[in-house]
C-alpha cells in the first residue's frame, strides 16, 4: 500500500486517494482556436514515463482536495508531494 | 521431434459463465461474432458451479452468459510453443537484450540501440505489451495509452470444487480453479500508471472481498501467492495494429486485458501489416489516427480508467 503525504493532511494510507492520472497535461486555454491535433494531444496521448512521473491526486476520502505527487512508476518511491499551483 | 511435441498446453475448454447482475445485451453481440454462448438463468449457475452464492446479498446473481467451448489454456505453455516455432523457421531469439533507443533519419526507421550492441533494419514492429509508450517515448512520440498493473492471486491447492471458469465484471471479479488445486483469482487493475511488476493491497482487498460474497468458503483459504503485469491500457479499451507516422516502424498495442486470447488473429494481420505496409480489412479499426478523428472503439466503452466504470 502507498503511503501518500497530503500536503493540506499529512502522510496517509493509500486507500484515502483517487488517482486523477498525468500532471503534466496542460488543457488548453478556453477562448484560443486550437487544432484537432491540439485538442488530441490533450484528451488522448501521454507518455506514460517509467521512472520520475509528476501525477494528480485526489484526497477523495479526506479533505477532497486534488494535489500534485511525484513518483517514480517503476518503484513506486514518492520524492515529492506538492500543492497543485505549486511546481517542482 | 516436432517443436509443437514440446510444448503442453493444458488447453482446457471447460465452461466460461459470465455473471449478471444486471441485465445487458451481449447475448447476440457474442453469438453474432461465431462465439456460442447462451442466457442461462441462476438455477443452472447454480448446478454448474454449486459453490456458488446466488442471493448476493449485495449483487444477486440474475443469471450468466454462458459459453460451452470458453475456458483456459497455460499461457507460458503458448508463448514458448510460438517462440519455439518461430526459432525452427530461422528467427532469432535475443533474451536479456533491452532496446535502449531508436534510431531514425529522414522521418525513416533504421534501426535499434540495445545493450547488446545496435541493429540496423527498414521495418521494426514494436510489440512489447506493458512498454509500448515507453518504446514510443523513445522513438520520440506519444501514445494514447497508459501503463497499468493487473494483478492475480492463486490460493493454497485444494480438492476439485469447480470446473467453470466464473467471470463477475460488475463487482471485478473472476475465478477458475487449475489442475493442481488451487483457486485462481484476479480483478480490477491497480488504479495508477506503473511499472512495478508487482501490486498493491487496496486491489486484493477488494477481488478477495467480493470473492468471498461470491463463494463464502473462500474465507477458509490461503492465499499462496499473487503477481502482478503490466498492461497498456489504451483510452477506448480496444488494440492499436498500425502503422506510425514514421516510415517502416509498425505498432501492436494497447491491449489491455485481451492479449493472450487475440493472439493468433494479432499476429496475422500485424505480419500483413508489415509485409504489405498496409492494414488488413480486419485490423483496419485498429487504427492509431482513430483517437483523432473520433472513431473510436465502443466494444467495452473503458479505457485507462476503468474503475470509474
Amino acid at each position: 500500500m502507498l503511503h501518500i503525504k497530503c500536503p493540506y493532511c499529512g502522510m496517509r494510507s493509500q486507500n484515502e486517494f483517487a488517482y486523477g492520472g498525468d500532471a503534466s497535461v496542460k488543457r488548453p486555454e478556453i477562448n484560443k482556436e486550437i487544432s484537432d491535433l491540439e485538442w488530441d494531444s490533450f484528451v488522448y496521448l501521454r507518455k506514460s514515463l517509467r521512472g520520475k512521473h509528476l501525477e494528480l491526486w485526489h484526497h477523495i476520502s479526506g479533505c477532497r482536495q486534488w494535489f500534485k505527487v511525484q513518483r517514480d512508476t517503476a518503484t513506486h518511491e514518492i520524492f515529492k508531494t506538492l500543492k497543485p499551483n505549486e511546481d517542482i | 521431434m516436432n517443436s509443437s511435441d514440446l510444448v503442453n498446453l493444458m488447453l482446457s475448454p471447460q465452461w466460461v459463465a459470465k455473471l449478471l447482475h444486471h441485465f445487458i445485451s451481449g447475448v447476440r453481440h457474442v453469438n453474432l461474432q461465431g462465439v456460442k454462448t447462451e442466457y442461462i438463468g441462476p438455477q443452472k449457475v447454480k448446478e454448474l458451479c454449486p459453490i456458488i452464492e446466488l442471493s448476493g446479498p449485495r449483487f444477486p446473481v440474475l443469471g450468466a452468459l454462458w459459453q460451452p467451448r470458453g475456458g483456459t489454456a497455460r499461457h507460458d505453455a503458448v508463448a514458448w510453443g510460438y517462440a519455439r516455432a518461430c526459432s525452427d523457421m530461422g528467427m532469432d531469439i535475443i533474451q536479456q537484450c533491452e532496446v535502449t533507443s531508436v534510431t531514425q533519419a529522414n522521418g525513416k526507421v533504421t534501426g535499434l540501440q540495445t545493450t547488446k550492441g545496435s541493429l540496423k533494419c527498414k521495418k521494426l514492429g514494436i510489440v512489447v505489451a506493458g512498454n509500448s509508450g515507453h518504446l514510443a517515448d523513445m522513438a520520440g512520440f506519444r501514445l494514447p495509452l497508459e501503463s497499468v498493473s493487473l494483478q492475480a492471486l492463486v490460493s493454497e491447492p485444494i480438492k476439485p470444487c469447480m470446473d467453470v471458469v466464473v467471470m463477475a465484471n460488475t463487482v471485478h471479479g473472476y475465478m477458475s480453479q487449475s489442475d493442481k488445486g488451487e483457486m485462481v483469482m484476479g480483478g480490477d487493475l491497480d488504479g495508477y500508471n506503473s511499472y512495478a511488476q508487482r501490486g498493491n493491497l487496496p486491489t486484493l482487498q477488494h477481488v478477495l472481498t467480493e470473492g468471498i460474497a461470491m463463494f463464502p468458503f473462500l474465507s477458509k483459504l490461503k492465499m499462496l501467492r499473487t503477481w502482478g503485469g503490466i498492461m497498456d491500457m489504451s483510452m477506448d479499451g480496444s488494440p492499436i495494429i498500425d502503422k506510425t507516422h514514421i516510415e517502416g516502424l509498425y505498432l501492436n498495442c494497447g491491449w489491455c486485458y485481451g492479449g493472450f486470447k487475440a493472439t493468433p488473429a494479432s499476429g496475422w494481420t500485424f505480419a500483413h501489416t508489415i509485409a504489405q505496409d498496409r492494414v488488413h480489412e480486419l485490423n483496419a479499426g485498429y487504427s492509431l489516427n482513430r483517437f483523432h478523428t473520433g472513431h473510436l472503439i465502443d466494444e467495452k466503452g473503458l479505457g485507462t480508467k476503468t474503475w470509474i466504470s
